[in-house]
């Protein structure tokens, strides 16, 4: 049965001034679904991240072509609502962001901004995002706290919370747990699992282990282009490509 | 071995040099004291720094503070109140929306306010301001405290936009990234994440601006009016801490308590001044949490 795709991606081009660092990528990303981004380092995994909420916009210089469906709806179109986008399109940085606010303020950012909430009712938003993220027991009393004051894991679970918080479809995560001790990369990866039942995921990461463990597709990119994309069990124990195969063995990146 | 001895003679030098710095500023608060003391202590401090009347040569002489301070921070107040959103604003602009061109033409341009000398300032405010504020308030003189806010201002101006725009540009760009990925506008962004975190550095700005001003001497003695009378407005003229010393240091007869006094002022205004600072640094050097 052909499963939704919340994600179409065709013949995407993107140029860094005269440098391409994307070719011809095309994918399909299934809803409710894990997906995960392999490849070795400069490969283009974080550009393609940054295409889909357009936050390539903000550097000089890019040019991109081709097509990009979120749910139905070309987000290259120069005229679309980048706040809108945005909102549906949540990201989560490599380097746990938190702004130097208190916990509360963080979370409570998003609906501020796209006005969703005041009030109780916005009180009751932090509480569920916070407890989304498995946060809330462990900070329901420290509200008022500096969020910098935390731990990365905390902080990185706080950045999550902060996007559930305004509601959005999908996910991308820019190796999120790339800071984060063994431990509480195993956790975050659990929260994923999760987070999955809501959100459709993208995951860039550069640990192997990490893109089996929790993703159900994996796509494998080599000097900017999508050499694989399938399952992730296929991808790992039947690769298509000896580049993919050499890639997850070690054989380089 | 020789080598050796010029490093040794290299990092004398430049410790005595630092030093130097801190015995001369010591040097100068030990000699304003001394020379202060001999008028504190033939009169009332406290009674002096609110004694409303400063009539130095009248028969008996009175030597109050109050209107010079009130003078003082009359035109300081009007002057930081012009200034700051004037520079904040002007800061934001440079740091976050200004083009690059551009904003090497503000950054420039803003260097050179920085490079008139206060003596043309107090001159311009003469000839083009006092009259416009004369004529806008219907006044019999537009020498006013307000003239001295509005050119020293001016002079605030470029500690301000520096200082707050070194204070946004040193602003991780991971904030403003993430706020912008929730969706947030750059205005949005401006304001509820990257001025809250640059706030210290708003404040040391401020206090800077204001430890410029109040020690600022030409521009107020050429446009404030110079009247040594407890102020109600800045539509009235006044006379600073600074303006006072500056046009009766001149005339006073050496060793006299007219003499004194102005040591005396000289001392209220370092001690306001060092405070300023100090808090200025405080803000500045603590930690972004
Ligand atoms: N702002 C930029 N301007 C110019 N070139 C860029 C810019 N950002 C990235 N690149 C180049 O684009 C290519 C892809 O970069 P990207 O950051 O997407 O790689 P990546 O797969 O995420 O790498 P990593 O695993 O190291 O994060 C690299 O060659 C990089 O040098
Ligand atoms: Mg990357």
């Amino acid at each position: 049965m052909e499963k939704e795709k919340i994600i179409k991606v065709e013949s995407l081009d993107f140029f860094y001034g005269k440098f391409q660092a994307l070719i011809n990528v095309n994918l399909r990303v299934e809803k409710n679904q894990i997906t995960a981004l392999i490849g070795p380092s400069g490969c283009g995994k974080s550009t393609f991240l940054r295409c889909l909420n357009r936050m390539n916009d903000l550097i000089d210089g890019i040019r991109i072509s081709g097509s990009i469906q979120i749910e139905g709806k070309e987000i290259l179109d120069s005229q679309i609502d980048l706040v809108t986008l945005r909102k549906k399109v949540g990201m989560v940085f490599q380097r746990p962001n938190p702004f130097p606010l208190s916990v509360f303020e963080n979370i409570a950012f998003g609906p501020r901004v796209h006005r969703l909430a005041r009030g109780e009712e916005l009180e009751s938003i932090v509480r569920h995002s916070l407890e989304s993220v498995l946060l809330w027991d462990e900070l329901k009393d420290t509200l008022n706290k500096n969020a910098l004051s935390l731990t990365l894991e905390q902080q990185q679970r706080l950045c999550i919370a902060r996007l559930v918080a305004v509601k959005p479809e999908v996910l991308l995560m820019d190796e999120p747990c790339s800071t984060l001790d063994p431990m509480a990369t195993l956790k975050i990866e659990e929260l994923m699992r999760i987070l999955k039942k809501d959100f459709t995921i993208l995951i860039v990461t550069h640990n192997m282990q990490q893109a089996a463990r929790v993703s159900d597709f994996t796509g494998f990119f080599l000097m900017g282009e999508l050499i694989e994309f399938d399952a992730t069990s296929s991808i790992f124990t039947a690769p298509g490509d000896k580049r993919t195969e050499e890639y997850i063995t070690g054989r380089f990146g | 071995m020789r080598r050796k001895l010029f490093e040794r003679f290299v990092e004398r030098a430049i410790f005595l040099s630092g030093i130097a710095a801190v015995i001369l500023v010591v040097l100068i608060f030990v000699f304003l004291l001394k020379e202060s003391i001999a008028f504190f202590s033939q009169v009332n401090f406290f009674t002096t720094l609110f004694n409303k009347d400063w009539y130095p040569i009248s028969e008996p002489p009175k030597f109050g503070f109050l209107p010079l301070i009130l003078g003082s921070v009359f035109v300081t107040f009007g002057a930081i109140v012009i200034a700051v959103p004037f520079g904040v604003a002007a800061a934001i602009y440079i740091s976050e929306v200004a083009p690059s061109r551009i904003k090497d033409i503000l950054k420039t341009g803003i260097e050179l306010l920085a490079a008139i000398p206060s003596i043309v300032l107090g001159f311009i405010g003469i000839v083009a301001l006092a009259p416009l504020i004369k004529y806008v308030f219907r006044l019999p003189s537009g020498l006013t405290a307000l003239a001295g806010s509005i050119m020293l201002a001016f002079m605030a101006m470029p500690t301000i936009v520096s200082i707050v725009e070194d204070a946004l540009t040193s602003v991780p760009k991971s904030y403003k990234e993430g706020s912008l990925a929730l969706g947030a506008t750059h205005w949005q962004t401006i304001r509820r994440v990257i001025l809250p975190a640059a706030f210290p550095g708003i404040v040391a700005a401020v206090m800077l601006g204001i430890g410029r001003v109040i020690g600022e001497t030409m521009a107020v003695l050429m446009i404030t009016g110079n009247a040594a009378i407890l102020p109600h407005s800045l539509l009235q003229p006044v006379r600073t801490l600074t303006a006072t010393i500056a046009a009766e240091m001149g005339e006073v007869i050496q060793g006299s308590l007219h003499y004194y006094s102005l040591f005396g002022i000289g001392f209220v205004l370092f001690v306001i001044t060092f405070f300023i600072n100090l808090m200025a640094d405080m803000f500045l050097h603590r930690k972004r949490f």
